[in-house]
């Protein structure tokens, strides 16, 4: 069940450029049903900005009522959202849409967790599920430069981890997808920019694959139409799936990228 | 007693609060939050003969203390919108109103002619405003002679009152508003969305995929409060206002300004429950402003 609640701010600090990491406590973390669901927040009392901000859900704990989330400070909503301080209420609905099914890997396999940026922190939680699971993880973690790097400590913990930056200051020079090309694996959960998406699809339509979208979102619930995207099997027909309700989540084919 | 209760043409409402036609889909993303039949009524999402897709993404743009919108009238077609929305909406005891749209005169003729059929639809919300799409909608919108003889052709069908939605992109909403009288309107509902646009910064191009959109939320509110002031003096409609609406004081403020009721459009994307929390408000503040009913508040900033 969705709910709005007023949850207090525990934790809030940046942990590279521009990135933060927050963590509240809510009953709503009781709601949360797999990682890569997300919450939309509201980060200002007065109506500028207007609407709420879609953030994904880093990890959770259950016993202790808390989730975190880390967001990157971009526009007006975030900035106001990286000035808050622990014991501040923050106005948050969720948790919304549909995450990575853990079910999806057996003990036996390899799972691959590749992600992008601000991509990055909905694999973690995944990352943490698996491994309690028994399920072997591989992270392949993408940034554009040294500065932009968080988790990769939190990462390695369960298992190995790859980092690639755009400008070759950190890890390896390039992309996700040029490390990829070397590892085995049998499934793939990945969240990042679009076009890193399209290449890991096109490149590995012969592995379980599922994606986490992100698109500018109206209210978070599937009424407004604001993230809708064309549905795999009717790319030039009028099926579609809303990004929020139906995602964040899909798997490969699911949607045209 | 309540002091809520309106009766408009095809509509007994309980409360005069509803959403606004596409903030509300068809009503089942909400229907988790709160039960439904606590809405005066429901302006469900337009609908077009056929299925329609809508416009490319990005389809959402945030202004200061608005956003623009540019979905581009995506609805299932009259067919599912009949056997699968309003069928599924009449588990609720709440009368609907339903959006009607279309590229020419006839389509709007079809869909009106079955959508005014369903049991539970009460009154038609004839959408000749909507900004966001190439052909239709706003194109019968902004020319009085046009916008007249589409009602007319509606209301011959029509087993339902039909209000007529407005667009505040003309250059005199009074004609508008008379010419839809004459040609046989129920009631107006109003305002539609203005037109925008939103560049980015670093590229310097339109956010929207369809360049320009609809501004909505509190910032057009004073466009709406004067338009409506303005069109209820010069018609005999009732007029269902909107454009801005976020809590109960503004309702009233919209009664001062000449509406019998008001919808609420982008403010349930902020708050889920805003309309059954300004239904729950209103009566409090209308103790506290003096009045027996909100009817009492109709016109009152000209009367």
């Amino acid at each position: 069940m969705i709910k709005k609640e007023l949850c207090k701010i525990l934790q809030h600090k940046e942990i590279a450029k521009d990135i933060y990491e927050l963590t509240v406590a809510g009953e709503l973390v009781d709601e949360i049903n797999e990682p890569g669901q997300f919450v939309h927040i509201r980060v200002t009392d007065s109506w500028d900005p207007v609407l709420r901000r879609p953030i994904s859900i880093s990890s959770y704990d259950k016993k202790r009522k808390q989730l975190t989330m880390i967001y990157r400070k971009d526009g007006q909503g975030t900035s106001l959202l990286s000035q808050m301080a622990p014991g501040m209420e923050l106005d948050i609905l969720g948790p919304l849409g549909n995450g990575f099914p853990v079910s999806e890997v057996s003990i036996a396999e390899t799972a691959l967790l590749v992600g992008g940026g601000i991509g990055v922190p909905p694999l973690y939680e995944l990352s943490n599920q698996l491994t309690a699971k028994g399920v072997k993880v591989i992270h392949v973690l993408g940034f554009q430069t040294e500065s932009a790097v968080f988790y990769e400590n939190e990462f390695s913990k369960n298992g190995e981890t790859f980092v690639a930056t755009v400008d070759g200051s950190y890890g390896a020079k390039g992309f996700v997808t040029d490390i990829m090309k070397d590892l085995s694996f049998d499934c793939i959960y990945t969240c990042g920019p679009t076009p890193m998406l399209k290449a890991i699809e096109q490149g590995y339509s012969n592995k379980r694959l599922f994606l986490s979208l992100e698109e500018r979102m109206g209210c978070g619930v599937g009424a407004c139409f604001a993230c809708v995207c064309k549905s795999g099997e009717d790319p030039n027909g009028t099926s579609y799936k809303k990004v929020c309700s139906d995602g964040p989540v899909f798997r490969a084919g699911e949607v045209m990228l | 007693m309540s002091r809520l209760n309106i009766d408009l043409p095809g509509l007994k409402l309980k409360n005069p609060i509803m959403p606004a036609s596409g903030c509300f889909g068809f009503g089942r993303e909400y229907s988790q939050f709160y039960d439904l039949s606590t809405l005066g009524a429901i302006m469900i999402k337009a609908t077009t003969t056929e299925p329609r897709f809508g416009n490319p993404t990005p389809r959402v743009a945030e202004t200061r203390a608005g956003m623009l919108n540019a979905i581009g009238l995506q609805n299932p077609g009259l067919k599912k919108v009949m056997s699968e929305e309003l069928s599924w909406l009449s588990q609720y005891d709440v009368p609907i109103i339903a959006n009607v749209a279309g590229s020419l005169e006839e389509d709007y003729v079809e869909v009106a002619k079955e959508i005014s059929k369903a049991s539970n639809v009460h009154a038609l919300e004839l959408n000749i405003s909507c900004p966001n799409v190439k052909t239709g909608g706003i194109a019968f919108g902004t020319i009085p002679e046009v916008a007249r003889d589409l009602t007319r052709k509606v209301k011959e069908v029509s087993e339902v009152p039909v209000y007529v939605k407005l667009s505040p992109n003309v250059t005199n909403i009074v004609e508008m508003a008379k010419a839809v009288e004459a040609g046989g309107a129920d009631g107006l509902t109003m305002i539609n969305t203005l037109v925008g646009m939103r560049l980015d910064l670093k590229t310097g191009k339109p956010i929207l995929a369809n360049r320009t959109g609809g501004l909505s939320g509190p910032a057009v509110k004073p466009v709406a409060i004067r338009m409506i002031y303005e069109v209820s003096q010069a018609v005999e409609l009732p007029i269902i206002g909107m454009g801005g609406v976020q809590s109960a004081e503004d309702v009233i403020e919209f009664f001062y300004a000449g509406a019998s009721a008001v919808a609420v459009g982008t403010a349930n994307f902020v708050d889920p429950f805003v309309c059954p929390t300004i239904i729950e408000e209103l009566p409090l503040l209308l103790e506290k402003l003096g009045f027996e009913h909100i009817s009492e508040c109709t016109g009152r900033s000209w009367k």
